[in-house]
């Protein structure tokens, strides 16, 4: 095969692609004072919002995969008329601007809203300003991103296993959790980790459903944002450690991705 | 085809050049502002900054107005990081001292309103608030602004004054979104000014403040040293800070300048 030289029509607007992503994050690490580093990453507030965000984020991860895993099981399997629309309204909040998907919430799950209204007078149950209402925010955000990998992954796999193993006598049940889980492992994982980074992440739904308040609902995300304001050297810390679990997943999972692949 | 662009493209910059002449010519004596104003104001100004923006613009035709609302400090970061404001109205001396400091205005700096706190409830007071004690009463959802915000720094100066301790459910970023929680009744009462209550007409009510556990906010403005169009930025300074200016800001309850 013949080789040819890279065009540089291609090669130059690729250049500056590349460095529009890559000088802001250079920006962050010249930026960071790394000798007061040790100093924001042990203050209370900061430990207290990691704390939160781990605790939300990986709560978020769970109720995802409870839902999720059988939602995508059902689009990937059943055929029903409005399919592809219930996919479509399930998965909106990956485009939506997060911010609408917390004003959504509310008008959902708030004191007054469709149903929070009830859940409020009958059970004595609100979710705004609670951590609750943290991982609501972020399952409502993250969750579509794990329902796609997943469904992607039944998509692709190869029926026949299944169909065997119902032959020879297994439970529904038992070919779903010892034949179809072990098969779909490779987009289960990657699906539960493309959601659990959204939602460490999340900033628009929370903040506006849930309010922002240390040590129950003040993520990580809003913790920076607010100390931009008084505190802009810790805020800059605070935005290399998302960034740098941001690559770990990333890097990580296409590392799994190639290795199954 | 490309010769015609060019030559279409040069009549139109050539009309441009004309016209303006021809303005200059006509009025020798003060030549019309022109031009856009960015004025980078405090959340808390947004209704009475908007009818001032369109009523300068009204008188100047030729100058465009934009506004950006935020929280103080988030404009005073915006700035410092290089935003494109001519203006900037704080929400109080603190901020505006900052901004000052890091040597980013220009000129001095001159108190054009001052504020007072409220407590910001349901419409008709569903909850029987009647004073700055009661926010701590069980089962009340508080809300205020982050002590980072002005209106947040104040609000805790008039609690700890009145002698009252209150765990807020939390802390916004700006009195807008205080208003709006309360709007929508996912908080019962919060600390906002004098000036969102009136704005957000029959959607909320206020519960005055007393005197003597209240707070005066000042708003100062200045140029920034930045500007681009330091001719327009001072004039809607001079505006903001005229009779018609400071009528137009206490029709929004503003309280006046001295």
């Amino acid at each position: 095969m013949r080789r040819e030289g890279v065009p540089i029509i291609v090669v130059v607007p690729a250049a500056i692609g590349a460095a529009f992503f890559i000088v802001p994050l250079v920006g962050l690490i010249v930026r960071s004072p790394w000798g007061d580093a040790v100093k924001a990453l042990t203050a209370p507030e900061t430990l207290e919002a990691l704390k939160l965000s781990l605790i939300a984020s990986l709560s978020a991860t769970a109720v995802a995969l409870l839902l999720g895993v059988p939602m995508a099981w059902v689009y990937a399997r059943v055929a029903f008329p409005g399919r592809n629309l219930l996919r479509a309204l399930t998965t909106l909040p990956m485009v939506l601007p997060p911010v609408v998907g917390g004003i959504a919430l509310l008008l959902a799950f708030g004191r007054r809203g469709l149903l929070g209204a009830w859940l409020a007078s009958t059970l004595g149950i609100t979710f705004p300003f609670t951590t609750v209402g943290v991982v609501m925010a972020e399952t409502f955000v993250a969750m579509p991103f794990l329902i796609l990998t997943v469904e992607a992954g039944l998509r692709s796999m190869d029926r026949r296993y299944e169909e065997a193993a119902r032959a020879l006598g297994a439970s529904r049940w038992s070919v779903f959790t010892r034949v179809t889980l072990p098969l779909i492992g490779p987009s289960l994982f990657a699906g539960s980790v493309l959601c659990w980074a959204r939602a460490l992440g999340e900033f628009g739904a929370t903040i506006t459903f849930a309010g922002n308040f240390p040590g129950v609902t003040q993520t990580m995300p809003l913790a920076v944002y607010l100390l931009l304001e008084t505190n802009q050297e810790a805020s800059f810390i605070l935005s290399l450690v998302l960034l740098l679990i941001s690559l770990i997943v990333l890097v990580g999972l296409r590392d799994r991705w190639l290795r199954f692949a | 085809m490309r010769n015609r662009v060019v030559l279409m493209v040069f009549a139109v910059l050539m009309a441009a050049c004309g016209s303006g002449a021809g303005n200059a010519s006509t009025s020798p004596s003060a030549t019309p502002l022109s031009g856009t104003v960015s004025v980078f104001a405090a959340a808390s100004l947004t209704d009475a900054f908007n009818a001032l923006g369109t009523s300068f613009q009204g008188a100047n035709s030729g100058v465009t107005m934009k506004f950006n609302f935020a929280g103080t400090p988030t404009l005073v970061t915006q700035i410092e990081q290089g935003a494109p404001a001519d203006v900037f109205a704080s929400a109080d001396t603190t901020n505006m001292d900052k901004l000052k400091g890091d040597g980013f205005t220009s000129g001095i700096s001159q108190v054009f309103a001052r504020n007072k706190l409220e407590i910001v409830v349901a419409p008709g007071n569903p909850k029987g608030i009647t004073g700055l004690a009661d926010l701590a009463k069980a089962g009340l959802i508080y809300i205020t602004e982050a002590p980072t915000v002005p209106a947040g720094k104040y609000a805790l100066q008039a609690l700890k004054t009145a002698g009252v301790t209150v765990t807020p459910k939390s802390l916004e970023t700006d009195v807008k979104s205080v208003v709006s929680k309360i709007e929508l009744g996912e908080a019962d009462a919060g600390i906002v000014y004098t000036t969102d209550v009136t704005a957000a007409g029959s959607k909320v009510s206020g519960v005055p403040i007393p005197d003597a556990d209240n707070v005066i906010a000042t708003y100062p403005i200045v140029a920034v040293k930045a500007t681009v169009n330091a001719v327009a930025a001072n004039a809607f300074i001079s505006y903001v800070l005229s009779a018609p200016g400071q009528a137009k800001l206490q029709s929004f309850g503003f309280l006046s300048a001295s």
